[in-house]
């Protein structure tokens, strides 16, 4: 048997890459951290109509949180929060940084009732607000930690939190203190990881 | 090798393949919760498909299997906490035939969630759940018995020591199952929406704070411990927590 040319494997070793590189689920090469939330496939859609899985976000510190967007109450809370955020860190920081909010609604939450709210709220582009599928839902809220219960009317009994994942999909830091007044704790955690590596 | 593997799928009887427990029809009704639901205690309760005994270790194995990102050294830690099936002695082993019968315990949700959807099924909703586990022998609702509760707290006040009891030994209840009482806890699909206030000094105040809406659920039963129990124990839960007496069945919706 003749034994393989260095530029056969050359070729398929560039194949390969290729391969890996252009996968839209694993964008970074390294072997995903076995607690890393992206462990959980998930696509969602978002404002734009657009269906990405989330996992498409690795490589950038992400802020997320559920909400769903006929919440009266606590969900205009969550989006303050975001908003907290963000002003607590410099324009260099921001950009650094994504915002995802998760449906748990995701029958009501199409496309259009995702972009009304960030049109309302004047949300920077760089904010995702997306929804599972239905089947889905359960499940992310289990990653998160979030508990929901859906009422007889629709709305939805549901604890709320904001969770901090690094690059990699980990979570880093999780707060409970939603609302415009800032978790300085949380703030700091998010300004560390989106400090340079 | 994977001929082999293929001619021991074949040997394997079909009911292991498939999920293994038998199923029982669970004909529909109207329910009234011992929790107290804000938007109402009584809710009508479609006929559904539910599994008559508890996942038994032989068939979490035969899942583990054909699934082997649910092995205990390769699950994502996110999906499973460091008891996962840590009685087994392998990753892929059992310890002997009576623990092949014994119904499995340290699954998280997620493992539990994933055998069920590899059968085509799913979890049992909490109101699913309590509508079965309210039954006796004899009677769909039992709850009102005194003898009942009584032998349901027995169970509860016993030490979990030993080893557990082999499943589908207990005679079944009204509706044809067996040991919704008397042998392990079970995940539901929904255990996360058990919004209980872990401290029972506060029943019934919503901690506005930490619950959206109108709060957390309340016992409206307090005399039905183990109903009581068994959500204090769920809502303490996260998803990928494991214990040494938590395991499942499946549920599926009617054609």
């Amino acid at each position: 048997m003749k034994p393989l040319s260095i530029q056969w494997l050359r070729t398929a070793l560039a194949c390969l890459l290729l391969v890996v590189t252009s996968a839209p689920a694993a964008p970074a090469a390294a072997p995903l951290p076995r607690d890393s939330v992206y462990q959980l496939p998930l696509p969602l859609t978002d404002q734009h109509g657009k269906t990405w899985d989330w996992r498409s976000h690795r490589g950038q510190p992400q802020v997320v949180a559920m909400f769903y967007t006929s919440c009266q109450y606590m969900c205009p809370l969550i989006v303050d929060s975001g908003k907290a955020v963000e002003h607590g860190l410099t324009q260099a920081e921001r950009a650094k940084l994504g915002i995802m909010l998760i449906s748990m609604d995701p029958k009501r939450d199409r496309p259009a009732a995702l972009m009304g709210i960030a049109t309302k709220r004047k949300l920077d582009p760089r904010w995702s607000l997306a929804s599972p599928r239905a089947n889905d839902v359960r499940a992310v809220a289990g990653v998160l930690g979030v508990r929901y219960r859906q009422l007889a009317n629709g709305d939805f009994n549901h604890t709320s939190a904001l969770v901090l994942l690094d690059r990699d999909g980990r979570i880093v830091a999780r707060t409970e203190q939603v609302g415009s007044v800032p978790d300085p704790a949380f703030i700091a955690e998010v300004r560390r990881s989106v400090a340079d590596p | 090798m994977r001929v082999l593997a293929a001619a021991l799928l074949f040997v394997l009887p079909a009911a292991v393949v498939a999920g293994g427990a038998a199923w029982v029809k669970v004909p529909g009704g109207s329910f009234r919760s011992a929790l107290k639901y804000e938007d109402g205690r009584a809710a009508r309760i479609a006929p559904f498909d539910l599994q008559k005994r508890p996942v038994t270790n032989a068939e979490f194995l035969a899942f583990v299997q054909s699934h082997p990102q649910w092995r205990r050294d390769r699950v994502p830690t996110l999906f499973a906490d460091a008891r996962y099936l840590a009685h087994w002695p392998t990753s892929t082993r059992l310890a002997d035939s009576a623990q092949a019968a014994q119904p499995v315990v340290n699954v998280s949700w997620f493992a539990a969630n994933a055998f069920c959807e590899a059968q085509g099924a799913r979890l049992p909703t909490w109101r699913e759940w309590e509508y079965v586990a309210a039954a006796d022998e004899t009677r769909r609702d039992a709850r009102n018995d005194p003898a009942w509760r009584e032998r349901i707290l027995g169970w509860y006040s016993r030490p979990a020591s030993g080893p557990l009891p082999r499943a589908g030994l207990q005679t079944p209840d009204a509706f044809g199952v067996q040991d919704m009482h008397g042998l392990v806890w079970e995940w539901t699909d929904d255990f996360s929406s058990l919004l209980v206030s872990g401290d029972n000094r506060v029943q019934g105040d919503a901690e506005k704070t930490k619950f959206c809406g109108a709060g957390a659920l309340s016992m409206s039963d307090r005399d039905n411990y183990a109903v009581l129990m068994r959500v204090a124990m769920l809502s303490s839960l996260q998803a990928r927590d494991t214990t040494t007496s938590l395991g499942f069945r499946c549920a599926k919706n009617l054609p």
